[in-house]
C-alpha cells in the first residue's frame, strides 16, 4: 500500500508551501485528533545529507517543528528515508545543542565568550582587510600581474545551498583569494 | 552522475564499487531492487563485505589500492573475447584514431608512458612529469585526426589498448588484487554481458575510487569498459559519481576550487593577462566541421560570469583583471593549503560549513597548521573539532594565539534555496522555520561580511579597492542606501541563470533587456549577456523556477521525470544521450530509449545532447560526444597528467615491496610531501615491519562526514555510538584481540582510539602468495562529541597520509597502512 | 474487510535503520545511552524506548564466506496475543480492528505478565513510568489512513503495509521467487500475526524467532480452562447459593458458645 500525497494532505489537512504548485491544497475536514500531524503546516525540503537529494517534508504548528517524514510525491525517494533523513527532526530547535550565538576565543584564551553579530563582524571585516592588504600580491615573482592574496585560505562548503556558494566564491575572488577549496577535493 | 538515481531501474547489472551505496546512499537502494526485481545482477566489489555486499549476487574482496588491475582484466576479458559492442566503439570513440608512433607503453618503457622525466629511485622514477609530445594523435593534411575505422593499424588506438592489457591476465590480476581467480571471471563475465546492444551496464562508485594516488585512472579504466560495452549515454548506463554531500555537486558546479571559476571555467593563470589571452588560451579548435567542439563557446561564459561578478560597474577586461591569477603550474588545492598554513604563510582561515580538522587526510598535521593562524572563522550549525581545535586533545589553549569565531548558521529547512543531487537534479528547498537564537541564514552573513569590507574599503582605501567595491550586490530588495534588506535566494538563482543586459536580437527574435536569458545557446561574449553559470542557464526563466517544478508525470517512462525540478544542462536527464542511438537515430534499446528521431518529429524523449539530425544526415548532424573537440569518446586520454591509458601502480603506502607489474612501485607523477630522512608530520610507511596492516576509511548508514551534524543527534548516535575498527578473525587472534575489545589503530604519522569488531566480513587476502591483512575504519568521529572531557583521538584521518592524486589532489585516504594494537591509545 | 498486516522481507533489507529512527521519531522516543559491542547493532534489543530494531547477524554461507542477515524486529500484532490473555487489566491491552495490539499505557499497572507470556518477549518494562510499552503497529497513523512509520520510511520495500490477504500471497509468492531456504513466518501460529516475514534462512537462523512460538500451556490452562471453569464455578456457585436460598431460606446465624472459647 502506497500512501498517496492526496490522502497524505487529508490527513494533516495542511497547507503546503511549495512555489509554483500546481496541486490544488486547500483545508480538508478530515483530521483526527490522534495524530500529531493535524493541521499542521507542510513545508517540502530535500534532505541535508548525501547526494540522492530526497524529498522531506517538515510539519509545523506555530513556527516549531512537529514531524518531519520522506515526501511521498518525491520521485527519487517517494516517502521513504534512510536513518539520517529520518533523524531530521533532532537538528532543528529542538536541538539544543545548535549553536545560537556568535562565539569568539581570544588569543590565548580558554574559554568562549558570547559576542553580537555586530561586533564579531566588525572584527573579522577588520581581519580580512589587514591580512588582504599586508599579503596582497599585484605582481608574481616574474612580475606578471596576479592581484591575489596567499595569505587567507577558504575551506566549504558543499551544505551551502547553490545561491550561497556562488555569492560566496564571488566575495572571496574579489579579495584575492587563491586558496579556495571545499569537500569536493577529499 | 552522467545519468540518475531513477535510471538505475533500467539497468541489467549494476556493478558497486569503490562505494557502498546500500550504506552511503541507502535510498539508491529502491532503484537498484527495482532492477533486480526486473532480473538485474548486481555486483559488489569492496575490501570488506559490506551491506552493499549483503545484497548483491556477486561478491568480491580486493585489496585497496588495486582497482586499476581488478578493472584492468576485465578491459584484457572484453577485448580476449570479442564482448565489446564493435559498432559503438569504431563509431562513437577514438579507438579507430592513430597515435604518434613514437609513443611507448609501460611494458616496453620501465613501467611507465614515454615522456617521463623524473628522478630515478629503486622504487622507480619519483616526482617525475610527463612531456606529453608522443602522446598526440596523428593528424589527416586537413587537420582532422587519422583513423583507421577497421580498428586493425598497430598505431590505432584499439590496438594499444590491447597490447596494453594483454598483461592484465587473471593470475596477474589475483596475484595483486588478492580476489580469487573463478570470482573474478565471473564478474567479467556478468558485467560483460551487457556489451549486446540492447543491454546496459552501470557502475557505481564514490570516494573508493577517488580517495587514491590514482583516483582519476581508476574511473578511467572504468570509462574504458563502459565505452567498449557502448554503455554511455544509455538508460541504465553510464558512470555514476555518488557524491556524499547534498549539495556537493552544485558546490562543484559553482566551483568553490581554486581551479576554476562557475561553470567549470579554468581559472586564470598568471601567463593570461587579459580576457581575450585567456579566452585564446582555454578555447579548444577543431578541424572537422562535424565536431560541435562546444568548448568552442568558451568566450560567450567567461563573458556572462565576469557580467555577473561585477556588473556594468566595469568593462569587462577591467573585471578580468579584479580575477585573481594563479602562477602557472602551480596547485594551489586543500593539501598545499594545509601546508602553507602548517608552514605559517596562511594567516585568516575560513572554514564555512566544513571540519577540516576531522575530514582532511594527516589531520593531525592540520590541527598544528589552525594553531598557527592568526584568525579563523568556522561558520556551522554545531561545534565541531575545527573551531574547537585549540581546546582539543594535545593542545595548550594558552600557547595558541589563534583568534576565533564560530558563527552559528541556519539549517537546511531554516533559509530558502536550491541544491543539486548527485544526477544534477537542482531542486529548491523552502524555509519551514526560523533559524534558533540568532543563528543567520549563509547568506547574511556572506552579506553582512561584504558590505562590512565594501564599506572599509571605500573609506579607508587598500589594495585593489575596487575589485571589493565595484561588486554587484543585487541580491534582495534595496532599501535607502543601495543595501538589500536580506538575502533572497531567488535574485541569485535569477543571476546565475543570467539576463540579457541590453536588447538582444537573436535570430530573428528581439530580447529585451533586464529579462532573463532562456537558455545558453543565447549568451553572448560581448558583454551583452550576464550569467553565472551556463550550465545552470535555463534554470530560472520567463517561465518561473524551474528548480521548484513538482510535476510527477513520466512521459519517458524510463523515470526521467522532466517536468519535476530541473537538470543541468538544459534538463537533460542523461549525458551523452546522443550515442544512445545508432546512425539513424535508432535506440539500441528499443525497450528503454533516451532519445529517438523522427523525421516528422524530429527528437523524442529526452532533451538531445544537440538538436542536430542523427550522423546519417552527414554534415547536418554532429559527433555524440560534443564536449571533446574532437567530437569522439576518449579510450585514449592525453589530457591526464599520469598516462593516456590507465596503469596498476601501488598505493604509496602500500604492503608489498615490488609492484608486480611493473619496475615502478607507485605513480611516478605524484607530488611526493615525504622527503628521504626528514622526520616532519609528512612521513610515510611502505612495505615497513611496523605498519604491516592495510587499512581504508569508509563510512556508515547512520552518521555523515565528519559527523558533525550527526554526532550530536542522540538518536544516529544510539545506532553508532563509538569509534571502532573492524577486522578478520585471522588477525584478530594473531593481535590477541577480542570481539568488542578497546584497541588502538596507529600509523606512522598518528594513532586513534577504537572498539574492535571482530568479523568473518573481513578475510585475509592472498597477495602474491602471501598473506595481507586488512582493516577498515569510519571516519565519523571526533574528540568533540560525545565525551569531550576524555579528549580521545578518534579521528581516522589522524592517520591517513597526505598524498594526492596528480590529476586531482584528492588525498589517498582509502589505502594506507597501520598497525593495530589492544588497549587504548596513548 | 479492515484487517491489515505488515510484512518484513529480510530479503529486500539492506540494514540501513530507516525504520528504526523513522519509529523512533514519530513515537517521540528518546535515544538510549549505548556502547559499541562488536556489531553494528543497537540497541542491544528491545526496550520501552525502542520499539523496533534490526538485529545484525553474521553467518556462514557454507561457501567460505559469509551471509549478512538483517531482521527488523518488533512486535508481532497476534491474532490471539498472548500478552493480552495474560493482562489483568480488563481494555488495557486491547486490539484495533485493523489487528494492531496495543497498551493503553493509562490502564496499565506494570505487573509484566504480558512480557511474560509473550512468546516473543516483546513487551519492555519501564521502570521511569512503571508502565509495558510495545510497537502499536502505528495505530493513529494507521486509523488515519496512513502506513506505519518504519513501512513509510523503508527504502526498498523490506516492510511493506497493507490487506492481510494480499501481505499473506505476496509474502508466499515472494518465498516461492526466493526459493532454498525461504519461507513465510507468522501467518500460521498464534491465530496469524500482523507483522509476517520473509525470511531467506530457515526460522532458527535468526536470533530472538522461536521456531514454534506458542503461548505457555501454563497461560493457556488458566485463560482457556482454568479461567472459564473458575468463572463457571463461581457462577455455578452464586447458582447454588441461590438454589440454597430459595430451598432452605436466609441462613440464620449461629453462635456457638464452644465455638468461642478458645480452647
Amino acid at each position: 500500500m502506497k500512501v498517496s500525497r492526496r490522502s497524505f494532505l487529508k490527513i494533516s489537512g495542511a497547507a503546503i508551501t511549495a512555489g509554483g504548485l500546481s496541486l490544488s491544497l486547500e483545508q480538508e475536514k478530515a483530521c483526527a485528533k490522534t495524530t500529531k500531524i493535524c493541521f499542521a503546516k507542510e513545508t517540502v525540503t530535500i534532505c541535508p545529507y548525501c547526494a540522492v537529494g530526497c524529498g522531506i517534508i517538515v510539519q509545523t504548528r506555530h513556527g516549531r517543528v512537529v514531524n518531519t517524514e520522506g515526501d511521498p510525491d518525491h520521485p527519487v525517494n517517494q516517502g521513504s528515508l534512510c536513518s539520517k533523513g529520518s533523524s531530521l527532526y533532532q537538528i532543528t530547535h529542538h536541538n539544543k545543542n545548535r549553536l545560537t550565538r556568535p562565539l569568539y576565543r581570544a588569543p590565548g584564551s580558554s574559554r568562549w565568550e558570547e559576542k553580537s553579530w555586530d561586533w564579531v563582524m566588525d572584527k573579522i571585516a577588520n581581519n580580512i582587510k589587514k591580512t588582504r592588504d599586508a599579503t596582497f600580491m599585484e605582481r608574481n615573482i616574474l612580475g606578471q600581474i596576479v592581484n591575489r592574496t596567499e595569505g587567507i585560505a577558504s575551506v566549504g562548503s558543499a551544505a551551502m545551498d547553490n545561491e550561497e556558494c556562488y555569492v560566496y566564491q564571488k566575495l572571496l575572488r574579489s579579495l584575492g583569494l587563491v586558496y579556495i577549496e571545499h569537500q569536493a577535493r577529499i | 552522475m552522467t545519468n540518475h538515481w531513477i535510471d538505475l531501474r533500467n539497468s541489467d547489472c549494476i556493478m558497486i564499487m569503490g562505494s557502498n551505496a546500500a550504506e552511503n546512499h541507502p535510498i539508491s537502494f529502491k532503484w537498484i531492487t527495482k532492477a533486480m526485481e526486473r532480473g538485474a545482477t548486481l555486483i559488489s566489489v569492496d575490501p570488506r563485505f559490506t551491506r552493499t555486499s549483503a545484497k548483491a549476487d556477486i561478491y568480491a574482496p580486493l585489496r585497496s589500492g588495486t582497482d586499476i588491475a581488478f578493472l584492468g582484466g576485465m578491459v584484457k576479458y572484453i577485448l580476449d573475447k570479442n564482448l565489446y559492442f564493435e559498432e559503438y566503439t569504431r563509431e562513437y570513440t577514438n579507438a579507430s584514431f592513430l597515435i604518434n608512433p613514437g609513443f611507448k607503453l609501460p611494458a616496453e618503457n620501465c613501467g611507465v608512458f614515454s615522456g617521463l622525466k623524473g628522478t630515478m629511485t629503486r622504487e622507480g622514477y619519483i616526482n617525475g612529469k610527463y612531456d606529453k609530445t608522443t602522446w598526440s594523435f596523428q593528424k589527416n593534411p586537413d587537420g582532422t585526426p587519422r583513423k583507421d575505422k577497421t580498428l586493425q593499424h598497430p598505431d590505432c588506438v584499439f590496438q594499444l589498448l590491447k597490447k596494453h592489457f594483454s598483461r592484465y591476465s587473471l593470475d596477474m590480476v589475483s596475484d595483486i588484487t588478492g580476489t580469487p581467480k573463478d570470482r573474478l571471471e565471473q564478474i567479467y563475465r556478468a558485467y560483460s554481458a551487457t556489451g549486446k546492444p540492447e543491454k546496459s551496464g552501470t557502475v557505481m562508485y564514490a570516494m573508493g575510487w577517488t580517495q587514491h594516488t590514482v583516483g582519476v585512472q581508476n574511473i578511467r579504466t572504468m570509462a574504458i569498459i563502459q565505452l567498449l560495452l557502448g554503455n554511455m549515454g544509455v538508460a541504465g548506463g553510464g558512470v555514476n559519481a555518488l557524491r556524499g554531500e547534498s549539495n556537493v555537486q552544485g558546490s562543484t558546479d559553482h566551483c568553490l576550487l581554486f581551479h576554476i571559476l562557475p561553470g567549470y571555467l579554468k581559472a586564470p593563470r598568471a601567463s593570461q593577462p587579459t580576457l581575450q589571452s585567456y579566452n585564446e588560451k582555454n578555447t579548444p579548435e577543431t578541424s572537422d566541421p562535424m565536431s560541435a567542439n562546444w568548448w568552442g563557446n568558451y568566450p560567450k561564459y567567461s563573458a556572462s560570469l565576469m557580467r555577473a561578478h561585477y556588473g556594468l560597474n566595469t568593462n569587462l577586461e577591467e573585471a578580468y583583471s579584479y580575477t585573481p591569477k594563479l602562477d602557472d603550474g602551480k596547485n594551489y588545492s586543500w593539501l598545499t593549503i594545509f601546508d602553507e598554513m602548517y608552514k605559517g604563510t596562511i594567516k585568516g582561515f575560513f572554514a564555512w560549513g566544513q571540519n577540516p580538522a576531522c575530514s582532511g587526510a594527516n589531520a593531525g598535521k592540520i590541527r598544528q597548521g589552525l594553531a598557527r593562524l592568526d584568525w579563523l572563522v568556522n561558520v556551522n550549525i554545531f561545534d565541531n573539532e575545527t573551531g574547537s581545535f585549540w581546546n582539543g586533545p594535545g593542545m595548550e589553549p594558552k600557547e595558541i594565539e589563534t583568534e576565533v569565531f564560530m558563527l552559528p548558521c541556519a539549517a537546511s529547512f531554516e533559509k530558502e534555496g536550491s541544491i543539486t543531487n548527485s544526477g544534477r537534479w537542482m531542486q529548491w528547498r523552502y524555509k519551514a522555520t526560523e533559524p534558533p537564537g540568532e543563528a543567520r541564514p549563509d547568506g547574511e552573513i556572506i552579506t553582512g561580511l561584504f558590505y562590512r569590507l565594501k564599506a572599509l574599503y571605500e573609506e579607508k582605501g587598500g589594495k585593489l579597492p575596487e575589485a571589493v567595491t565595484k561588486l554587484t550586490w543585487d541580491y534582495g530588495f534595496k532599501l535607502p542606501g543601495d543595501k538589500i534588506r536580506s538575502f533572497d535566494a531567488h535574485f541569485v538563482a535569477k543571476e546565475i541563470n543570467g539576463y540579457f543586459l541590453k536588447d538582444v536580437q537573436i535570430k530573428g527574435k528581439l530580447y529585451k533587456k533586464g529579462t532573463l536569458v532562456p537558455g545558453f545557446a543565447y549568451l553572448q561574449d560581448d558583454g551583452s549577456t550576464s550569467s553565472v553559470n551556463w550550465l545552470y542557464c535555463n534554470s530560472y526563466t520567463e517561465e518561473g523556477n524551474m528548480a521548484a517544478r513538482r510535476d510527477t508525470s513520466d512521459p519517458s517512462g524510463i523515470g526521467l521525470y522532466p517536468r519535476w525540478s530541473w537538470c543541468w544542462p538544459l534538463n537533460r536527464r542523461v549525458l551523452y544521450n546522443r550515442a544512445s542511438v545508432d546512425k539513424d537515430g535508432q535506440p539500441w534499446a528499443m525497450k528503454k530509449p533516451v532519445i529517438w528521431w523522427s523525421s516528422e518529429t524530429g527528437w523524442n524523449g529526452d532533451v538531445p545532447d544537440g538538436g542536430w539530425k542523427p550522423l546519417s544526415a552527414g554534415s547536418e548532424s554532429r559527433y555524440p560526444f560534443i564536449m571533446k573537440p574532437d567530437g569522439y569518446a576518449r579510450i585514449f586520454g592525453p589530457g591526464l597528467t599520469d598516462g593516456p591509458f590507465p596503469e596498476h601502480y601501488e598505493p604509496l603506502e602500500c604492503p608489498v615491496e615490488k609492484n608486480l607489474m611493473s619496475k615502478q612501485l607507485v605513480n611516478p607523477v605524484i607530488k611526493r610531501w615525504d622527503k628521504e630522512g626528514v622526520p616532519d608530520l609528512d612521513l610515510r610507511a611502505t612495505f615497513d615491519s611496523r605498519y604491516p596492516i592495510v587499512c581504508t576509511t569508509y563510512r556508515v548508514s547512520e552518521h555523515w562526514q565528519t559527523g558533525v551534524m550527526t554526532r550530536w543527534q542522540p538518536w544516529l548516535l544510539e545506532l553508532q555510538p563509538e569509534m571502532f575498527v573492524e577486522m578478520s578473525h585471522d588477525l584478530a587472534d594473531i593481535r590477541g584481540i577480542r570481539n568488542g575489545d578497546k584497541v588502538t589503530v596507529k600509523s606512522v604519522r598518528g594513532e586513534v582510539a577504537a572498539v574492535a569488531i571482530v568479523t568473518s566480513r573481513f578475510k585475509p587476502f592472498q597477495i602474491s602468495r602471501n598473506t595481507t591483512h586488512q582493516v577498515g575504519i569510519p571516519w565519523h568521529y571526533g574528540w568533540r562529541q560525545p565525551d569531550p572531557e576524555k579528549k580521545e583521538m578518534r579521528s581516522a584521518n589522524l592517520l591517513t597520509p597526505n598524498i594526492g592524486d596528480p590529476n586531482t589532489m584528492i588525498p589517498e585516504s582509502k589505502a594506507f597502512m597501520v598497525d593495530v594494537v589492544k588497549g587504548g591509545a596513548k | 474487510m479492515n484487517e491489515k498486516a505488515m510484512l518484513v522481507d529480510v530479503s529486500n533489507c539492506t540494514g540501513c535503520r530507516g525504520c528504526q529512527v523513522a519509529c523512533k521519531s514519530w513515537n517521540a522516543l528518546p535515544a538510549e545511552q549505548t556502547r559499541n559491542h562488536g556489531s553494528y547493532q543497537n540497541p542491544q534489543g528491545l526496550s520501552p524506548y525502542t520499539y523496533t530494531l534490526i538485529r545484525f547477524q553474521e553467518v556462514d554461507d557454507g561457501r567460505g564466506g559469509v551471509k549478512w542477515l538483517f531482521r527488523n524486529d518488533k512486535c508481532f500484532h497476534c491474532t490471539d496475543p498472548g500478552c493480552m490473555k495474560a493482562c489483568p487489566v480488563p481494555g488495557c491491552i486491547f486490539k484495533t480492528p485493523e489487528g494492531a495490539v496495543v497498551i493503553d499505557p493509562e490502564k496499565c499497572i506494570g505487573c509484566r505478565y504480558c512480557y511474560y507470556t509473550c512468546p516473543f518477549n516483546i513487551p519492555q518494562y519501564d521502570e521511569q513510568t512503571e508502565k509495558m510499552s510495545k510497537c502499536t503497529l502505528c495505530h493513529d497513523r494507521v486509523a488515519n489512513g496512513l502506513i506505519p512509520a518504519c513501512a513509510k520510511t523503508c527504502p526498498t520495500g523490506a516492510i511493506l503495509f497493507g490487506n492481510r490477504e494480499d501481505m499473506i500471497n505476496k509474502a508466499y509468492s515472494r518465498a516461492q521467487e526466493l526459493g532454498g531456504t525461504a519461507s513465510v513466518y507468522g501467518d500460521r501460529f498464534l491465530g496469524g500475526t500482523h507483522v509476517m516475514y520473509v525470511l531467506t534462512e530457515p526460522p532458527g537462523v535468526y536470533a530472538k524467532l522461536p521456531e514454534n512460538p506458542q503461548i505457555s500451556t501454563g497461560l493457556v490452562l488458566w485463560k482457556e480452562v482454568l479461567k472459564p471453569l473458575s468463572i463457571a464455578s463461581l457462577i455455578g456457585g452464586i447458582g447454588a447459593c441461590f438454589l440454597y436460598y430459595i430451598i432452605k431460606g436466609p441462613k440464620r446465624p449461629e453462635f456457638e458458645e464452644g465455638d468461642k472459647s478458645g480452647e
